[in-house]
Order: structure tokens, then sequence, then C-alpha cells
């Protein structure tokens, strides 16, 4: 239980700096906003595959 | 603006006529004790998949259960085909009798009883009766069937209107034209490539409707709950895994069993090799099989987040407490609308992304 806590933490800071990186970069090349949101999208969902699969655990 | 307004009463309607079912089962419970075990229970049935359409139910006067919803045809394969309808099971209140057999509904699954329907129990508390072999067309397979044959009749009728119409799309089409060409040249044309992406087109379209159309009938107060069944997502990306390995290329397999290539001696790669395969032959399953875990649990957990908190409401029961709860109930509603479609989209996205390695060719060197 503990763990997935621990886990679920982890994930939520992943997922925090990658949306808020994917952030920065728009800010500098806001051209490349459709690539920088793909990118952005299938790290974040990677990531919350590994929350998903602790709270499962469990 | 009368016209906004009207817009606003309409929706306001609908997310009250959503709340409906929810509200007439949690007041059946009298005791207070009881209350936590049974919003508890309502959830975890609410997330399986059921023989019927349950709209809603309540207790009548003189105490018993009454059931307001669609029956469904139950198919049983047991030394024979048998078929009737889910309104002889009776919620599992009466024992269906079919063909000198007689059926009972005991937690979501039928087994073979007795006259009176007696099912036994072992120590961990499962039923030792035969279970036949359900086949039925339970709530998840009608609505896969209902969105299968509503997107069949739309889109072939949008694909008919650019022939008769000078190319223009008119009507629902105007809808979904912007949304294919994203689909094509967002997410097909960048990870698979120009030359290959046409045959992946069409199944890469069709899984993305399925799964947004499903997503949003799983907000309805129809209650279905179809891509929380990790059954369903396993088939989904069962098609994707199928795919992906049937059409990769030479240099697909080539990168998966010997992906040094020619820049090594074929002695320094034994130990590396010894390592590397078995990860990359690994990568094959884990692909698809993270496709299945995120919709599956993305889904199931946005269904039991919406259910616990309008069960919240039965437990504040103050003023204070059911409106914070409907806020929130109505903040989470509106996320999964977008979950539904970020969900559908990161599918589509990740498969297209699979394609890719399946079809990439680079030149040797």
């Amino acid at each position: 239980m503990v763990g997935a806590g621990l886990v679920v933490i982890g994930v939520g800071m992943g997922i925090g700096r990658i949306g808020g990186s994917a952030m920065e970069a728009i800010g500098r090349q806001p051209d490349a906003y459709g690539k920088i949101q793909t990118a952005m999208l299938i790290a974040a969902a990677l990531v919350e595959g590994i929350g998903f699969a602790a709270l499962f655990a469990v | 603006m009368p016209f906004a307004l009207n817009k606003l009463n309409a929706v306001l309607i609908l997310l009250a006529l959503s709340s409906t079912p929810y509200f007439l089962q949690a007041k059946d419970s009298e005791t207070k004790e009881n209350l936590k075990a049974e919003i508890k229970e309502y959830i975890s049935h609410h997330l399986e998949d059921a023989h019927d359409y349950n709209l809603f139910s309540f207790t009548n006067d003189i105490g018993e259960h009454v059931y307001i919803g669609i029956p469904l045809p139950i198919i049983l394969w047991d030394k024979g085909l048998h078929v009737f309808s889910s309104s002889k099971l009776n919620h599992g209140a009466s024992v269906a009798h079919v063909d000198e057999n007689h059926y009972k509904l005991d937690h979501g699954k039928i087994y073979k009883t007795g006259v009176l329907g007696v099912i036994n129990y072992d120590d961990s508390h499962h039923a030792t009766n035969l279970a036949p072999l359900d086949l039925s067309i339970t709530k998840g397979v009608a609505s896969m069937l209902l969105i299968s044959a509503l997107m069949f009749f739309l889109f072939s009728n949008l694909a008919k209107s650019y022939a008769t119409n000078g190319a223009v799309p008119k009507g629902i089409g105007r809808f979904f034209e912007p949304i294919v060409l994203y689909i094509r040249d967002e997410i097909a044309i960048p990870n698979i490539g120009e030359k290959k992406h046409g045959k992946y087109m069409n199944y890469l379209l069709t899984v993305f409707f399925f799964i947004w159309f499903l997503n949003l009938i799983g907000l309805t107060p129809l209650g279905v709950n179809v891509t929380g069944n990790i059954a369903v997502t396993f088939g989904l990306a069962l098609l994707t895994f199928i795919i992906t390995n049937f059409t990769g290329t030479k240099d697909y397999w080539l990168h998966i069993f010997d992906p040094l290539g020619g820049s090594m001696n074929w002695y320094a790669k034994i130990p590396l090799y010894i390592i590397l395969i078995p990860i990359e032959v690994l990568g094959i399953f884990i692909k698809p099989f993270s496709l299945l875990i995120r919709l599956y649990a993305n889904m199931q957990a946005g269904h039991i987040v919406l259910m616990s908190l309008i069960g919240l409401m039965f437990i504040f029961k103050s003023w204070l407490g059911s409106p914070l709860s409907f806020g929130l109930a109505f903040a989470i509603s509106i996320i999964e609308l977008l979950v539904a479609l970020l969900q559908a989209y990161i599918f589509t996205m990740l498969s297209a992304l699979y394609f890719g390695f399946a079809a990439e060719e680079h030149e040797h060197h």
C-alpha cells in the first residue's frame, strides 16, 4: 500500500516534469507546438502506465 | 442570449437525468451502517459486465426490488445451444427453466442448478455448480454491436456523400472530416511514413472512432463500461499486435534479432545478444500489453472516481456535502469527456508508432 503511494507520488512528479518541460519548450519554439505535444503525450502515457501497474499490484 | 441559455438548460437536464440511476439505487438503503458497503457493491456491480441493460431499480411498497431496464438474449452452450431472454433469470431472483435445464444467476455468472435453484459454495465462497459456456449478448457486447452498426452506417454514408456531392463534406461529415484528416496527417504520416501509411489508415481510423464512441457511451446513463473491461482492451491490443507482426518487414525482424547489424564481429555480438535478444523479444509483447493496461486502467479508474464522488452524496447527507460532491462529480465528468478522446488518441497514436517500427526500411550500411 505504502509502496503504491510512493509510486504514485513518483509518477505525479514525473508527469508534472514532462508537462512543465513541454510548456517551456512550447514557449521557446511555438512553431513546434504539435510535435512537442505529441511527444509529451507519449512520454506521459508511458509514465502513467507504471502508475497503473503499481495500483493494480495492490 | 436565450439560445445559449437553452443549450445550458439542456446540458443541465441531461446531467440530472444521467445521475438519476445512482439516486434511485442508493435511496433503497434504509440502514446507515450498510450504506458504505452498499455503495461499494454498487460501484463494483457497475464496473462489471451484465446480462441486461439495467437503467435503474427501486424498492416498491411491498418491499421487493423492481428493476427497470432492457433484457438481453442469453446464449448458452450446454450439450446443445440454449437461447432465452435474460428476463427469465430476473437478476438472480428466479430460476430459468429452459429445455428441461435450470439456470440461475449468481454474482453475474450463470450456473446450472436443480429445479429449486440451489447454488452450493465451497469454503472460499466460490460456487461449485457447473457453469455452462456463456456466449451471451451481454451489455458490453450489445453496446459494441450498437456502436459498430452506428459507425458502419455513419461512415459508409459519409464516404458515399463524397462521391455525390463533388468531394465537399456535408452534414455530420463537416464534423468528422477534420478528425479523419488529423489522424492521417498528424498521426499516421509522421509515424509510419508517406509511402506506407495507406494500408494502416483503415485500422487506425476504425480503432480511434470505436474506442472514442465506446468511451463516450460509458458516460451515458446506460452505465456501460466497455473499454473499462480488460477483455475488450485485450482484443483491441491483440489486433494491434497481429497487424504489427504480420506486416513487419525484414528490417523490423532484423532489428529484433540482429540489432547491431554489420557494425560488429559475430563473436563479439554473442555475449551482448544473450541479453539483447530476449529483451527485444519481450518488447514485442510488452508494447501491446501496455496499450491494453493503459486503456483499461484509465477508463476503469475514471468510472470508479465518478461513482465514488456520487456515492459521497449519500454518505454526507448534508446541505454542504451534497453540492460539493455534485460539483466535483460534474468537474470529473467534464474531465472524463476529455479523457475519452485522449485515450482513443493515445491508443491510435501508439498503434501508429508500432506500425511505424514494423514498416521501417532503412538503407543498409
